[in-house]
């Protein structure tokens, strides 16, 4: 096998961009959710509407935003609400049509954990919490998921869900009162995973290139189901991996500037 | 309404055992008002904030906080907040007690406050453990719908500190840019303390603009920097490497301990930490 000119994080951020289409209103989460957000805007889909948990409607950032309420997000928006607008009048209200996620853990129901590994009185490690992912994972019209697979982050039986996927199945989720139809892609740094229609569970459907159905399953905490015919996803194409290398480099670029104090 | 020196706003308002909301999401973070929290060494205190940030680190890490109400504690980009995870994990420098929540929930109970209603309503924890661990997130029937809904008790602080562009010389206060739930924690508040970068003869801004009059101010300071490591849009960008380095500097106590003493009790005030900064960059 010979070592293929991009890294699996790439590949990741390249196959989660394709996921997305022109005018698809995004509610973005920080890190690789952000970036293949905007690789997706900066590639095929120029009118993807990226929405932001500070109140940034339909961002434009030049760069990765280090966090979630920078300037050039505000700077480059249609529009700037209040924290308690974005939440009410645009997501509760179902305007959005993919909330895109990361977590520190998903399982096969693909429930999602960003709060404590251990029992939550006395955790062994403490996560930062639920942000507005809970919300996110219940009035998207549909839910993305982005993390990297391994025994540790693909668990057969969590601490603590933080945010629902299908809780134990589909009908689990429609009777707890989701609006949205829950993760419908999950994508790793193997593959992708998508729920049974049925039962939710989820199902490896997409390999990338040189990694086996082998490779993923013992990077999963769970007997891992697997679709029929699974697709081979193809490699980053040369503009994808140019454009996400120029928008790294311009990111890490702006992110290391001088420090510059106030007065 | 006062213009005080925030070292008077501090002393006069903030006391030990009190409720505070010291709210800016990533942008216009009270940081100074913080640092003098910590000088004046208050203590047994709640503190809410959606993002508890660096801002919430140091307080904890400091001892002045006995209970906090949040939705992401995290150090926004780079990773954990190492002192607060102390704090949960090890006890250190005492223990916490948490009230965890989501952004969702946080928002919605800041406006309850300020509307003067006794709790929150959302369509919020959808099949999330959080209500199981926590008994101020319960469940409600819309009376006409039946729909089930999520209550949370309103936030109502003691003292709500913000930090703003510019305010007049009456008191009137300006925000710009992403203002997060700012006017929400400072309308829910008993009391409000506003640094700001400066003051004005007239805040002459366009109508709509983001504005808290100032009869429902009750001291505004002059802290130029007053934001720092966070941002003032259109006045100075956020320390991203400042972010990066609180990493290293928090990992353990007696850095933490160091790093405090050095940039905020042995400075003095504001203008002496960002003299301190900047004598080191």
């Amino acid at each position: 096998m010979s070592t293929p000119d991009y890294t699996r994080d790439e590949m990741m951020t390249i196959a989660a961009s394709r996921l997305m289409w022109n005018g698809c209103v995004c509610f973005v989460g920080i890190g690789l959710p952000s970036a293949a957000a905007n690789l997706a805007r900066l590639t095929h889909a120029p009118g993807i509407v990226l929405i932001y948990e500070s109140g940034t409607i339909g961002t434009k950032p030049s760069v990765l935003p280090l966090s979630i309420g920078d300037e050039d997000l505000a700077e480059t928006a249609e529009c700037l609400v209040a924290i308690p607008e974005i939440f009410t009048y645009w997501l509760q209200a179902g305007r959005v049509d993919v909330g895109f996620l990361g977590a520190a853990q998903i399982d096969r129901f693909g429930n999602l954990n960003t709060t404590a590994i251990g029992d939550y009185h006395a955790p062994k490690v403490r996560l930062p919490g639920a942000g507005g992912a809970p919300e996110i994972a219940a009035h998207a019209k549909e839910t993305f998921i982005m993390l990297r697979q391994s025994p540790r982050s693909f668990v057969d039986k969590m601490d603590f869900i933080t945010s629902a996927g299908y809780i134990g199945d589909t009908e689990a989720r429609r009777k707890a009162g989701a609006r949205g139809d829950g993760p419908q892609k999950i994508i790793t740094d193997l593959g992708v995973l998508q729920p049974d229609p049925q039962s939710g569970e989820l199902t490896l459907t997409g390999l990338f290139q040189g990694i086996s159905v082998e490779d993923v399953k013992a990077a999963t905490g769970w007997p891992l189901a697997v679709a029929e015919s699974l697709e081979r996803i193809p490699p980053p194409g040369e503009e994808e991996l140019h454009t996400l290398r120029q928008l790294h480099a311009r990111t890490a670029e702006a992110h290391k500037r001088a420090r510059k104090l106030p007065y | 309404m006062k213009h005080l020196s925030l070292q008077q706003a501090i002393a006069e308002f903030v006391k030990d055992g009190q409720t505070l909301a010291m709210e800016g999401f990533t942008h216009l973070i009270p940081f100074a008002a913080a640092h003098e929290i910590i000088r004046q060494g208050r203590k047994d205190l709640t503190l809410m904030r959606m993002t508890p940030d660096i801002i919430y680190d140091q307080l904890i890490g400091m001892g002045c906080v006995s209970r906090m109400i949040f939705s992401w504690g995290g150090n926004p980009g780079v990773g954990s907040l190492h002192r607060l995870r102390d704090a949960v994990e090890k006890h250190w420098p005492r223990p916490i007690e948490l009230d965890e929540r989501s952004h969702a929930a946080m928002a919605a109970a800041y406006q309850a406050g300020a509307s003067g209603l006794p709790f929150a309503m959302l369509a919020g924890f959808v099949g999330s453990d959080l209500p199981s661990v926590n008994p101020n997130i319960r469940h409600i029937e819309c009376p006409f719908t039946g729909q089930r809904l999520a209550a949370v008790p309103a936030l109502t602080p003691d003292v709500g500190i913000i930090h703003a562009h510019l305010a007049d010389k009456a008191g009137n206060v300006l925000l710009r840019g992403i203002t997060g739930v700012q006017k929400e924690a400072a309308m829910a508040a008993r009391e409000v303390i506003v640094t700001v970068e400066d003051v004005v003869d007239e805040l002459d801004a366009p109508q709509n603009s983001v504005i808290l009059p100032s009869w429902v101010v009750s001291a505004v300071a002059k802290v130029p920097g007053g934001a720092h490591p966070s941002y003032v849009h259109g006045v100075y960008d956020r320390d991203n490497a400042f972010y990066q380095e609180w990493d290293a500097i928090s990992r353990d106590r007696d850095g933490f301990r160091a790093w405090i003493q050095e940039y905020v009790l042995d400075t003095g005030d504001h203008a002496g930490y960002l003299a301190r900064l900047g004598a080191r960059s």
